[in-house]
């Protein structure tokens, strides 16, 4: 199990300082696919930034199966199996499809990475020795993304909204996808998302608003409603 | 002609082939041309005059040819003159480069200076690349090539840079008839206190001419780095600078991508970058169980690519 335990991020703008996450406590069972949703600036991208490393809490623990992973490093974090799919996957130079499942797996042959490709409906043929660069679209990026987080041996993944930039077309497949990854393997899930269908395979749905997690959508509007 | 195992790795590094093996071949060694050898359709001879070697390619040929350089002693510096003649109808590869191990505390230099005239209908491929190793001597390269390139050819150059040079002065400068074409892709590495300015002149002359310059290079520790780069249009032609660069440490790089249309219907575009590693390229592959250093180390081969 992973779980977050009474975890506040402030951040510093000049005089002022900002709650971001309010002592949030939370609990990722095994083997479950939990949802993390609310509206934007709530808190979301920020709590998976800290499950994945890549900041660490002003306060509170990040535990993985009992163990204290809080001051571990994003490199440390991915070799215990945590992984992360960005909501805006950053594109390279030279480093090619094949290269980057490489890197997530290096025992990977070229056989199962055509079926990961495929999985997430891109054509190996013409995508293995493509590079991860701008002449991709949004669409393609993200899907190379979670090919690669597919690729790697993992414990706790994290998907920060999948359905951003997918086509409608392509989004369904995805959702699939992801459901099928989890159910074949002995994962926590983790899913930042806004879509109903994503919604709909979670285990486990929890709104966060205003860096709290809230009982239901009622409450959500309530705090964080524009006047 | 035996090369010990050190300059057999170094010759291997710069052309990834040793000196047996098929094909055209003429190896400087230290002033002295230690390999020379023509092939079926290519002829290497010395030249009379001055240092350095005449390789004719004839009409119609489909062969290699490595023309590569060892400087293995401190104090030796050269200047050497290369020419090239490719006939028409050609598809041939020339492969070039210079290595040098500076055992000692003296200056080693080698100046190359290559002019390649191709001709009609022919395609060319050229491969030069720079490495510097060694002791405290520096490592000083001023490689200078000029290329005339004939109506309906073209001409890929892959120019690369990769680390040891401390100083290095790269002059291109390439004339493009009609309908022909080249594509430059230059690599350039510094490090410590290591110096390079690289200018690189296309001179689009012929209707229908198209260039694409594609230069990338990585500056580290407290080097400095100048690339320069104009495409003249002086005909219905199309051309494109892309630079990027990469700064680690405190390396300065001066970026110029330079175009100028001296024709009505020339088309010209150039896109420029100079920054770090993006922080979340970094996280990304670092979130793949990559150290920092090894996740740099991937970004920086891909870019060098």
């Amino acid at each position: 199990m992973l779980k977050v335990d009474k975890v506040r991020y402030l951040v510093e703008n000049g005089a002022e300082t900002r709650e971001i996450l309010k002592g949030l406590t939370l609990e990722f069972p095994d083997n479950q696919i939990t949802a993390i949703t609310g509206r934007n600036g709530g808190g979301k991208t920020t709590l998976a930034h800290i499950l994945m490393g890549i900041k660490q809490p002003t306060a509170g623990k990040v535990l993985l199966d009992g163990k204290d992973i809080t001051n571990l490093s994003i490199s440390e974090r991915g070799k215990l199996g945590i992984s992360y799919a960005f909501q805006h996957p950053p594109r390279f130079q030279g480093i090619t499809v094949w290269d980057m499942l490489r890197y997530a797996n290096p025992e990977i042959t070229r056989e199962s990475a055509c079926e990961l490709l495929f999985t997430v409906g891109l054509e190996p043929g013409k995508y293995l020795q493509r590079e991860v660069n701008k002449a991709l679209s949004g669409g393609e990026t993200k899907r190379i993304e979670l090919a690669t987080v597919f690729a790697r041996r993992n414990r706790v993944l994290i998907l920060d909204e999948p359905e951003a930039g997918v086509d409608l077309w392509s989004f369904g497949h995805l959702v699939k996808a992801i459901k099928k990854y989890a159910a074949e393997h002995d994962v926590i899930t983790i899913i930042i998302s806004h879509s109903k269908e994503l919604l709909n395979i979670a285990d486990q749905v929890v709104i966060i608003c205003d860096g709290e997690i809230m009982p239901d959508w009622e409450s959500c509007n309530l705090r964080c409603a524009p006047i | 002609m035996k090369l010990s195992e050190n300059e057999q790795r170094l010759l291997t590094e710069l052309i990834g082939r040793t000196v047996e093996g098929p094909g055209a071949f003429s190896l400087r060694k230290d002033g002295e041309s230690a390999v020379l050898r023509s092939g079926e359709k290519i002829t290497v001879t010395k030249k009379a005059d001055r240092p350095g070697i005449n390789v004719v390619i004839a009409d119609g040929a489909t062969e290699s040819v490595h023309v590569p350089v060892l400087i293995t002693k401190t104090g030796h510096q050269e200047r050497v003159y290369n020419t090239f003649i490719v006939g028409n109808n050609c598809d041939v590869q020339i492969i070039a480069g210079c290595g040098i191990h500076n055992p000692g505390e003296e200056t080693s230099a080698h100046d190359g200076v290559h002019e390649i005239i191709v001709g009609e209908n022919s395609r060319v491929v050229y491969t030069e690349k720079h490495i510097g190793e060694g002791g405290r001597g520096k490592r000083v390269m001023n490689p200078q090539t000029k290329v005339k390139v004939g109506a309906n050819s073209s001409i890929i150059m892959n120019m690369a840079q990769i680390g040891g040079i401390d100083d290095a002065y790269r002059q291109t400068e390439i004339e493009l008839a009609e309908k022909a074409s080249v594509k430059i892709s230059e690599r350039v590495m510094t490090d410590g206190e290591q110096r390079t300015e690289s200018k690189v002149i296309i001179n689009m002359y012929g209707d229908g001419a198209s260039s694409l310059i594609e230069s990338r290079s990585v500056a580290k520790g407290r080097s400095h780095q100048v690339i320069e780069t104009m495409i003249n249009a002086y005909a219905r032609s199309k051309g494109h600078v892309e630079c990027n660069s990469l700064l680690m440490d405190e390396g300065k790089v001066k970026s110029i991508p330079g175009l100028n249309a001296l024709s009505p219907e020339a088309e010209l575009t150039h896109e420029a970058a100079i920054g770090k590693i993006a922080g979340e390229q970094l996280i990304k592959l670092m979130s793949l169980g990559l150290s920092e250093q090894e996740a740099q180390e991937a970004i920086l081969a891909g870019f060098m690519k």
